[in-house]
């Protein structure tokens, strides 16, 4: 029997990005908030510590600071005809887990979506026709770019990102990505420093036509001191960052942009290695009274709250949605039900890797989001009329993950061992670069996500079951965006070039990316919809669910800057709207 | 209580308002923390640096198959030392008494079910099983095929063992539903790892994985660098204990 607690006015699951903006505005508000954390307390200085943080083995490939799947695993299969089984591995992808959650260990590319990505269903349609898009099931997410643009303005400020502005209030500005929404202000931090091969890149891409920038880092190229008065250092290049947490407080974390102030504030609390079995609903249903957690000594807790924000990552947003009885399933066979709808991920797989001989790339000089890109094939930027697909990629060079683990190109026909593979392994370290594209996932009925039949966490409740393949459309604007990298990277001068896109069958084996969105998505109208534009449940009005979930569709982009727009979008309605109302903000 | 005064890190920095209920001693308690950041200093948990010394997993049978094989994977030459005097043994003897070898961070409830390729791993043995079973397996594969332990054939013979395992090729008929093949990816994985980890680890003796490549290690900053182009990086590597 669970205990019950003092009520608070707000109850968070899950301190990463989501929930530690989320607090911060609620405390601001006057409002009493607890963060229910499943995973650890995690600092910089104790558990980012410099003198044992370059540890590739350690965080890259024995996953430190990630979920562990003992604790809480999800089950895939690529369609309904074949039986999902648990990834006991993370793999394809990885969650994160503690305090800071995927905050952590993420690169730092801070994007927003163009305008028309918002309203995707209706701009193709009025560009292209019903017919174009007909076997996709996109939806308009019932928000505008204009509504969101202050909001990614805060989190990018609070981010400290390094960039270079392409449209200021409708002004094209050299140097910067044309294809962009317009901005109200230049970036914080003028770009990174670029390295070899992004320099490589730009320059061929420029005199192709095309129009590189410098992508959106949030890995501080100048020692910078946030909108919240909290100070960050100067990236210093390392290497160590992605899968990593960063020592020199350079990359934009909760830990080095919001806890710190949010940490001295009485009026929070978080309670860490709690995880939030469940969020019980009043006997209507249309309001929840509490949440029940149970902690690391196995004792049940029932914490009542006024308001309660599911800020857990996006898959596990929907799963507490599913085990707490939160919205209607969704029902591929009939297309009905919402939560667990329109699960995307993100395409990956177009890639032209370049060999060369007698160059020093010094893969290991390097930064998460370090890279320069273009966005000439992206979103809807290129005409579609004549082609078979909708949607695009970002397509970039880089340098971001050199050590020699992950890290140890070969030219196509080397052997995976012996002599003559350590001789190629030894002349190619420094001899080797790509050019990648990161490709739209768009939606279709048959990709979704429930609850497993079979397996079970270490609490017995049933585990997420991802059902996923990529979509056909995709997976021909992949093999498109390949013709685009091979003349990128012909103009790049290699002596030889290995070109290659996605196909069909999505493996959870190989690391892809941890850009997985959608089952909770947004929109206006609550049949195609789980949560309202203000990330509201349509139906249980004190539940918010934040994260990369709302998203109807994932472009070619990261979406964490897109994440964390949302999430002060969401906290401003709340501190606006419902506290003067409590109930729905928007009619169903 | 007052910042630095806990008996460990594990102890509660709670504020008047945390909850007593929380508040007792535990390796795994969960915390409550308000008002403060909860920073004390000495908080870290460095890596322990493997002792050389003895094993911890392999018999003295195991040590010297693997030993035979890191050395095939990745051979002594003019380039490098080879995988045996690397360390990739000792290295891979440590991860299998390890967390890694009884994989205790994984999903490992049943049922387990014959997965498709793109399901990944599905079978109930660990790491530390897969070892002992294979290795066992090759041995009595190279004295069926070649009356030899595969540690006494010639460096041609042994190439065309882990060949044929990697093409798949050849079934060492292992028990519990282990596959030749994917045996082979886990040996070839883990001393690829050994070779190219921090020296703490049991591996990467002298550096001499990261001296191959060219892979400086833990320097952590390379602002000086950044913008030179196309030059060499003037300084050889260092391990996070400071040498090898």
């Amino acid at each position: 029997m669970a205990q019950l607690l003092p009520h608070k006015d707000v109850v968070i699951m899950g301190l990463g990005w989501t929930g530690a903006i989320l607090a911060q505005e609620l405390t601001d508000a006057g409002l009493n908030v607890v963060a229910i954390e499943r995973g650890p307390w995690r600092d910089t200085a104790s558990d980012f510590n410099i003198g044992y943080m370059p540890d590739e083995l350690r965080f890259a490939v024995r996953k430190d600071l990630f979920l562990q799947p003992a604790l809480e695993a999800m089950t895939m299969r690529n369609d309904v005809s074949q039986t999902a089984l648990p990834m006991r591995d993370y793999s394809s992808f990885l969650p994160g887990s503690g305090v800071g959650g995927a905050g952590v260990h993420w690169n730092g590319f801070n994007w927003r979506f163009f305008p028309n990505e918002f309203e995707t269903k209706t701009h193709l349609t009025k560009r292209y026709g019903a017919k174009k898009i007909a076997e996709l099931q996109l939806e308009d997410w019932g928000i505008t770019y204009d509504e969101l643009e202050q909001s990614y303005d805060r989190f990018e400020y609070v981010c400290g990102t390094s960039g270079k502005a392409g449209n200021l209030k409708g002004q094209i500005v050299e140097g910067g990505n044309p294809f962009e929404g317009p901005r109200s202000r230049e970036y914080p931090l003028p770009p990174l420093k670029m390295p070899y091969a992004s320099t490589m890149f730009a320059q061929a891409a420029k005199e192709l036509g095309f129009h590189p920038f410098p992508l959106p880092a949030s890995n501080m190229s100048k020692p910078y001191v946030n909108s919240l008065g909290v100070a960050m250092g100067e990236c210093t290049y390392c290497g160590y960052c992605e899968r990593f947490g960063c020592a020199n407080y350079s990359k934009a974390a909760p830990q080095t942009t919001i806890l710190p102030v949010l940490m001295k504030k009485s009026n929070f609390e978080v309670r860490t290695e709690c995880e939030v079995l469940k969020v019980n609903l009043r006997p209507d249903g249309k309001t929840a009274k509490s949440v029940t957690y149970i902690d690391a000594a196995g004792r049940e807790f029932e914490q009542p709250g006024d308001i309660i924000l599911l800020c857990g990552y996006g898959l596990m947003n929907v799963r507490m949605m599913l085990l707490s009885g939160i919205g209607h399933p969704y029902d591929p066979s009939t297309g009905k039900g919402q939560v667990g709808r329109n699960y995307c991920y993100q395409t990956q797989g177009s890639a032209a890797r370049l060999f060369y001989e007698g160059k020093h790339f010094n893969p290991f000089v390097a930064s998460g989001a370090l890279s320069s890109g273009l966005d000439d094939f992206n979103s809807d930027v290129f005409d579609h009329g004549p082609l078979d697909f909708v949607g695009g990629a970002n397509v970039s060079c880089g340098t971001s993950n050199g050590r020699p683990i992950g890290n140890r190109p070969t030219p196509p026909g080397t052997p995976r061992w012996g002599g003559a593979w350590k001789k190629a392994t030894a002349e190619t370290y420094q001899n080797a670069t790509a050019v990648g594209a990161q490709g739209s996932s768009y939606p279709v009925r048959g990709n979704y996500l429930d609850l497993d039949p079979t397996y079970k966490d270490r609490h017995g409740r049933p585990l997420l079951r991802i059902t996923f393949d990529f979509p056909d459309n995709d997976l021909r604007m992949s093999q498109y965006l390949s013709t685009q990298l091979a003349k990128i990277g012909k103009a790049m001068n290699p002596k030889q070039m290995v070109v290659s896109h996605a196909a069909k069958g999505w493996n959870s084996v190989p690391y892809q990316t941890t850009h997985n969105t959608g089952g909770a998505t947004m929109g206006a109208k609550p049949d195609t919809s789980a949560v309202n534009k203000f990330l509201q449940s349509w139906d249980v009005s004190n539940v918010f669910v934040l994260g990369a979930s709302a998203f109807q569709q994932n472009e070619g982009r990261n979406p964490t800057g897109t994440v964390g727009a949302l999430a002060y979008w969401a906290a401003q309605a709340i501190r606006e709207r419902y506290l003067k109302r409590p109930g729905a903000l928007v009619p169903a | 209580m007052p910042r630095g005064s806990g008996p460990s890190r594990r102890y509660f920095l709670a504020s008047a308002s945390a909850l007593p209920i929380l508040a007792y001693a535990g390796e795994t308690a969960a915390r409550a923390i308000s008002g403060a950041l909860p920073w004390h200093p000495f908080a870290g948990e460095p890596p322990k640096p493997v002792n050389p010394a003895g094993w911890y997993f392999f018999t003295p049978e195991e040590v010297v198959t693997v030993e035979a094989i890191v050395d095939r994977l990745i051979p002594p030459d003019q380039l490098s030392v080879g995988g045996k005097e690397a360390g990739c043994v000792v290295f891979i003897d440590r991860q299998l008494a390890g967390s890694f070898g009884k994989s205790s961070r994984l999903y490992m409830k049943p049922p387990f079910a014959k997965g498709l390729p793109t399901q990944g791993y599905q079978g109930e043995s660990t790491p530390a099983g897969r070892y002992r079973d294979g290795l066992r397996a090759l041995n009595d594969y190279a004295r069926s095929n070649q009356g030899k332990n595969f540690a006494q054939l010639k460096g041609a013979e042994q190439d065309a063992i882990l060949t044929g395992l990697e093409k798949g090729q050849i079934d060492l008929k292992l028990p519990h539903g282990l596959n030749s093949q994917a045996f082979f990816e886990l040996v070839l994985q883990n001393t690829m790892e050994g070779f190219f980890a921090d020296p703490l680890y049991g591996g990467n003796k002298g550096m001499a994985g990261w001296k191959l490549v060219g892979f400086p290690g833990a320097r952590y900053d390379y602002r000086d660098h950044i913008e030179k182009h196309n030059v060499p990086y003037p300084h050889g590597p260092v391990s996070i204990y400071g040498g090898a």
